[in-house]
C-alpha cells in the first residue's frame, strides 16, 4: 500500500496470467460444458442403440406407411382401421387442433366476462366471480376432466331417453347431437355472410381513416349489423328460402344425422375451457386495473361517454398488459389438451400412445408428439407476438 | 332543489352502495340472487341434510337422496395411503406430519437459517426411515407400495427442490455471455416449455429404460420424479431469470468493482436479491407443480387422484364418484389455497421489508 505514489503511470494494467484471462476462461468452460453434453448424449445414444438392437426394434419412420388396424372414435377426415399410421396421427393432430381452437375461443369469452365480473361494483357478482376463480384454479385440471367425464357418462340418460330435443339438440351420455343445415341448401346465406364481412371491413377502414383525418367518429356497429342482416336475407332469398335441416334422429341405439359431439370431446372442452377461463379472468382483471384511474377521469373530463372511454382509452392500454400472459394461457390450454388421453378423446398423444403400444416405436412416437407441440407452441407465440407488436406502445 | 342526503351508512347504506346503486346493478343483483337460490340450497341439502354419514352400507346410501359420505368413511385410509400395508398406516401418517411441520416452519422467514437446514436433514431422515422401514424393528415397505397423499407431497416437494439448483444454473446460463452455454440453456428451456408434461412423463416411463446401459433399471417412481424435476427446472429457470433481470446493473458493477469473481458476486450479491424478489412467483410455480403431480396417474402411479379413482372402482361403491372427487378436490384445494394465500402474504411482507 505504501509503495503507491499516486502517479497513475506507476500502475501498469497488468496482464492477468493466461488461466485468469476472462476470454480464455470463457472458451475453456464452454468447451468443458459442450463436451460434457456431447459425451452424455453419445453415452445415451449408444445405450439406446444397443438396447434397440437387443430388442429387435428397427428405428426410423418406416411404420408410418403400415396399416394401423385400430379404429378412431372421432375423426374430421374419414378414417378406417385399414388406413396407415401416418393418417391416424394426422387425425389425432386435427383433433388436438379442433379442441384447442374451440377451447381458446370459449375460454377467452368466459374468462373476460368473469374478469370483468370480479371488478363489478356489485358485491354479489364480484363474490360469485372470485369463488369461481379460486375454486377452479386450485383443483388439478385432470381431476376436473375426470369429474366432468364421469358426470356426463353416468348421470346423463342413455341415447334412447336423451334430453331434448331443444331446438333439435339432443343431450345424452353419448354426447351432444346437433342439427346442421343441409349440405348445399344454405350456400346463399353463407355467401351473404362472406360479402357482409368484406363490406363491414371496408366500412371500418373508412371510418378509421375519417377518424384519423378529422377526428369525427362515424357510427359502425349499427350499420354493420344492418349490413349483415340484409346480406344474409338476400342470400337466403336468392336460393329460394330453403328450410331443410339435417336433424339428428334416434335409430337403434344411436343418433343418425346432424353433427355428433362425443361425450369425450364435451368433457375435455368443458374442463379445459372452465379451467383456463379462471386464469384468463385474473389476467383480464389485472389488465383493466393496470389502466391508470386518471386516464378514465381525463377521458371523462373531455366529455367521452363510458363506452367510448372503454373502447378508445382503457381497452387499448389494457390489451398491452393482457396480451403476453394471455399468450401463455393459450399455450397452456393447447398443451393441457394432451390430458385427453386420460378420458379417451383421440388427440395426438392418445393416437401416438396407441401407435407406440402397437409398434414399439417409442422414440419415434414421442418425437412425433414433441414435434407437434413444439410446432403448435411456436405458431401460437409467433402469431401472438406479431399481434402484440402491432398494438405495442410506440415511444420515441 | 337540493335533495336530502341519501342514507349512506349502516346496512341499508351498504346495500344501496353495493347492490342497488343503479337500475343495471339492481338487475345484476337479481340475477345473482337467482343463481344463489338455484344452487346453494340444493348443494346444502345434498351435502348435509339428505346425506349419509359415518359407517353405513352402500345400500343405505343408494336409498338416501343426498351425498354418501359413508363411502369416504369406508375408503379414506385407502385414498390417503394407497396400498401401503394397512396395519402400518400410522407410519406414513407420522412421516407426513413431520414433513408438513418442516414445510410449515419453512414458511416463516424468521426461521430461515442453519437450524432449519439441520431440521430438514434430520426430518427427512426420519421420514425416509418411517416410509421404507427395514431398521429399528420396522418392517420393510417397498416404494412400489407407496401411494396417496404422501406420494403426491413427495413428488411435488422433491420436484421443486431437485429442480431448484438446475434452474439456477439454467437461469445464469441463459444470461451468460458465453454463446455456446447460452444456446444450450435457451434450447433446453424452450424445448421443455414447448411440450406438455405428459410427453415428458411418457419419455420418463417409456424411453428412460432405453437410455440406460443394460442391466441398470430405475424404479418407476424415481423415473417420474426425474421427469418432474427436469420439467419444473425449465419453468423455475424462467422465474429466476426474471429476478436476475430485475437486479439493477449497479449491483453487478459494484460487485465487479469489489474484485469479486463471477461466482462470488453471484452467490453473495446477485442471487440472494434475485431469489428474494422471485419468491412469490416461485410459490405460484410450486402450486402449478403440485397440481401437475396428478398427471402421474397417466403412467400408472398411485398418487392421491389415482387412489381416489381406484376407491370407487369397488363395484358396490361405484355410483359415488362425485363424493370421491369432492373429497380429493378438497384436499388439493386446501393445499393450493393455503399456498396462494401464503404467496400473497409473503409478497406484502417482502415489499414492506423492502420499503424501509
Amino acid at each position: 500500500m505504501s509503495s503507491y505514489t499516486g502517479d497513475p503511470g506507476d500502475v501498469k494494467p497488468s496482464r492477468p496470467a493466461f488461466w485468469n484471462d476472462p476470454v480464455i476462461r470463457g472458451i475453456f468452460w464452454q468447451i468443458v460444458v459442450v463436451g460434457g453434453v456431447v459425451l452424455l448424449a453419445a453415452f445415451l445414444v449408444s445405450n439406446t442403440l444397443s438396447n434397440l438392437a437387443r430388442q429387435n426394434i428397427a428405428s426410423g419412420f418406416g411404420f408410418f406407411d403400415a396399416e394401423s388396424g385400430f379404429a378412431i372414435g372421432e375423426a374430421i377426415v374419414p378414417f378406417a382401421p385399414t388406413d396407415t399410421y401416418l393418417r391416424a396421427l394426422i387425425v389425432g393432430l386435427l383433433n388436438t387442433i379442433k379442441v384447442a381452437v374451440i377451447g381458446v375461443f370459449f375460454a377467452t369469452i368466459i374468462g373476460t366476462i368473469v374478469g370483468v365480473m370480479r371488478l363489478s361494483h356489485n358485491w354479489l357478482i364480484a363474490k360469485i366471480a372470485s369463488i369461481y376463480v379460486e375454486v377452479l384454479r386450485n383443483i388439478p385440471l385432470l381431476l376436473q376432466l375426470f369429474f366432468w367425464y364421469s358426470l356426463i357418462v353416468s348421470t346423463l340418460p342413455r341415447a334412447k331417453d336423451a334430453l331434448g330435443p331443444f331446438l333439435g339438440f339432443h343431450l345424452s351420455n353419448r354426447g351432444l347431437n346437433v342439427p346442421v343445415p343441409d349440405d348445399w341448401a344454405y350456400l346463399g346465406p353463407l355467401v351473404g355472410i362472406l360479402l357482409a364481412t368484406v363490406v363491414t371491413w371496408v366500412l371500418l377502414k373508412r371510418s378509421k381513416r375519417i377518424h384519423d383525418a378529422t377526428g369525427e367518429t362515424k357510427p359502425v356497429m349499427w350499420p354493420s349489423i344492418g349490413i349483415f342482416v340484409m346480406f344474409i336475407f338476400l342470400g337466403w332469398a336468392a336460393t329460394g328460402f330453403p328450410t331443410s335441416i339435417d336433424t339428428p334422429a334416434l335409430q337403434g341405439f344411436s343418433f343418425q344425422g346432424g353433427v355428433d359431439v362425443s361425450s369425450e370431446f364435451l368433457a375435455l372442452w368443458l374442463g379445459l375451457t372452465l379451467y383456463t377461463a379462471a386464469f384468463i379472468a385474473e389476467i383480464v382483471r389485472s389488465g383493466i386495473l393496470a389502466v391508470n384511474k386518471g386516464q378514465w377521469e381525463a377521458a371523462g373530463a373531455l366529455g367521452l361517454r363510458r363506452g367510448q372511454i372503454l373502447r378508445f382509452i382503457a381497452l387499448p392500454q389494457a390489451m398491452r398488459v393482457i396480451i403476453p400472459p394471455m399468450t401463455s394461457q393459450y399455450l397452456n390450454l393447447t398443451k393441457n389438451s394432451s390430458l385427453a388421453v386420460a378420458i379417451g378423446y383421440p388427440d395426438i398423444v392418445s393416437v401416438a400412445g396407441t401407435t407406440i403400444n402397437q409398434t414399439g416405436q417409442a422414440i419415434e412416437g414421442i418425437a412425433v408428439i414433441m414435434a407437434v407441440y413444439l410446432t403448435l407452441s411456436l405458431s401460437i407465440s409467433l402469431f401472438m407476438n406479431w399481434y402484440n407488436k402491432r398494438i405495442a406502445l410506440v415511444e420515441r | 332543489m337540493v335533495r336530502p342526503p341519501r342514507q349512506s351508512v349502516g346496512a341499508i347504506g351498504w346495500l344501496r352502495a353495493h347492490l342497488f346503486s343503479s337500475w343495471f346493478n339492481t338487475i345484476l343483483t337479481g340475477i345473482a340472487v337467482w343463481i344463489i337460490i338455484e344452487t346453494i340450497p340444493g348443494i346444502i341439502t345434498w351435502a348435509f341434510v339428505d346425506s349419509v354419514w359415518g359407517d353405513a352400507s352402500p345400500d343405505t346410501c343408494k336409498a338416501a337422496e343426498g351425498a354418501c359420505w359413508a363411502f369416504i368413511y369406508e375408503k379414506y385410509r385407502f385414498i390417503l395411503f394407497g396400498v401401503y400395508p394397512w396395519e402400518e398406516h400410522d407410519r406414513p401418517l407420522i412421516a407426513m406430519i413431520i414433513f408438513l411441520a418442516l414445510v410449515l416452519t419453512s414458511c416463516f422467514r424468521r426461521a430461515w437459517g442453519r437450524p432449519l437446514i439441520a431440521g430438514w436433514v434430520v426430518g427427512l431422515a426420519a421420514v425416509a426411515i418411517l416410509m421404507w422401514g427395514g431398521i429399528f424393528g420396522l418392517t420393510y415397505v417397498d416404494q412400489s407400495q407407496w401411494g396417496g397423499l404422501p406420494l403426491t407431497l413427495f413428488l411435488a416437494t422433491f420436484g421443486i427442490a431437485g429442480a431448484f439448483p438446475i434452474a439456477i444454473l439454467l437461469a445464469l446460463g441463459r444470461r451468460s455471455e458465453m454463446p455456446a452455454i447460452k444456446a444450450l440453456c435457451i434450447g433446453y428451456i424452450e424445448l421443455i416449455r414447448g411440450v406438455p408434461l405428459i410427453s415428458i412423463l411418457f419419455m420418463a416411463s417409456v424411453m428412460f429404460p432405453l437410455f440406460l446401459p443394460q442391466g441398470l433399471t430405475i424404479d418407476k417412481l424415481l423415473r417420474a420424479q426425474v421427469g418432474i424435476i427436469l420439467f419444473s427446472a425449465a419453468y423455475l429457470a424462467e422465474v429466476i431469470r426474471g429476478g436476475l433481470q430485475a437486479i439493477p446493473k449497479g449491483q453487478y458493477e459494484a460487485a465487479d468493482a469489489l474484485g469479486l469473481t463471477y461466482w462470488q458476486s453471484m452467490r453473495k450479491i446477485i442471487l440472494p436479491q434475485a431469489l428474494r424478489i422471485t419468491i412469490p412467483p416461485m410459490v405460484n410455480t410450486f402450486i402449478g407443480g403440485f397440481k401437475d403431480t396428478s398427471l402421474v396417474v397417466i403412467i400408472g402411479l398411485f398418487d392421491l387422484l389415482m387412489t381416489t379413482r381406484v376407491a370407487f372402482q369397488d363395484i358396490e361403491w361405484r355410483p359415488f364418484f362425485v363424493e370421491g372427487y369432492v373429497f380429493c378436490a378438497l384436499i388439493y384445494f386446501c393445499f393450493c389455497f393455503f399456498m396462494s394465500k401464503y404467496s400473497q402474504w409473503l409478497e406484502r411482507d417482502l415489499t414492506r421489508g423492502h420499503s424501509h
